[in-house]
């Protein structure tokens, strides 16, 4: 299989765990998309290092964009990438992060380490986060 | 740049993340168990993907880049790490914007 097809898989068999074998549900909460969208731009930082600096290289035939150069930076954006990743890195991330945080839930409800709940934030942060 | 590269990537990750512990009491580090047991399934499933994928050529790293030190299945160290890092800063921004916003998640007992 390609990068590209694995990455969708990994998709939807996180979103499986998620909604039908953990039941976590968190596709459906506010949580996590907050949450997630907070990921993903740090990931495109992060990311953007890896694969702008060619820390990290990908072959064409296995992504929809072509190979990753040698020696310069790959596309900042078009040629299937964003921020020089891959589009498919985005799949990636999310299913890494789904099921990382289906998981941390799921033990929670089992009732591992439930408590300390998180919070609340301490003062000196709170006015700037405007706590509900 | 150096075969420090990808580490430091990932020391960045961690100490970006880092303050939420202190400034939001996200309470992850705290509950060591729960996060250790939330990373070693997620560690297992990306390192099969990941011995995969570079088995099959569809990544590969510059040797000028990581440390060199491999684990199993041509996985780098580096790649490893990652799959520890990621996750902990995952689960640190989730708990994070609970803890500021109160929302529910599920693992709420009668939720």
């Amino acid at each position: 299989m390609t990068y590209t097809q694995i990455a969708l898989l990994s998709v939807l068999i996180a979103a499986t765990a998620d909604l039908f074998i953990f039941k976590t549900k968190l596709l459906t909460r506010r949580v996590f998309w907050v949450s997630y969208s907070i990921v993903i731009f740090f990931q495109l930082v992060t990311n953007g290092i890896l694969t702008g600096f060619g820390i990290v290289k990908y072959d064409g035939e296995a992504i929809i964009g072509s190979s990753s150069p040698q020696d310069t930076a790959p596309a900042i954006l078009g040629d299937g990438r964003i921020m020089f990743a891959p589009v498919e890195d985005l799949f990636f991330g999310f299913s890494l992060v789904l099921l990382t945080l289906v998981l941390w839930v799921w033990l929670g409800r089992v009732g591992i380490q439930r408590d300390p709940r998180s919070g609340p934030p301490r003062k000196s942060v709170q006015k700037i986060l405007r706590v509900e | 740049m150096s075969q420090f590269a990808y580490l430091s990537v990932l020391a960045g990750c961690l100490l970006g993340t880092a303050w939420l512990e202190f400034f939001l009491r996200t309470r992850v580090y705290q509950r060591a168990i729960r996060l250790v047991l939330t990373i070693i399934p997620v560690l297992i499933v990306f390192s099969i993907w990941d011995a995969y994928a570079i088995a099959q050529g569809h990544w590969n790293f510059d040797s000028r880049y990581i440390t060199g030190i491999t684990v199993f299945a041509d996985i780098p160290l580096d790649e490893i790490l990652f799959f520890i890092v990621i996750p902990i800063c995952a689960v640190l921004s989730f708990e994070a914007v609970r803890s500021a916003r109160n929302w529910n998640a599920g693992d709420e007992i009668g939720k």
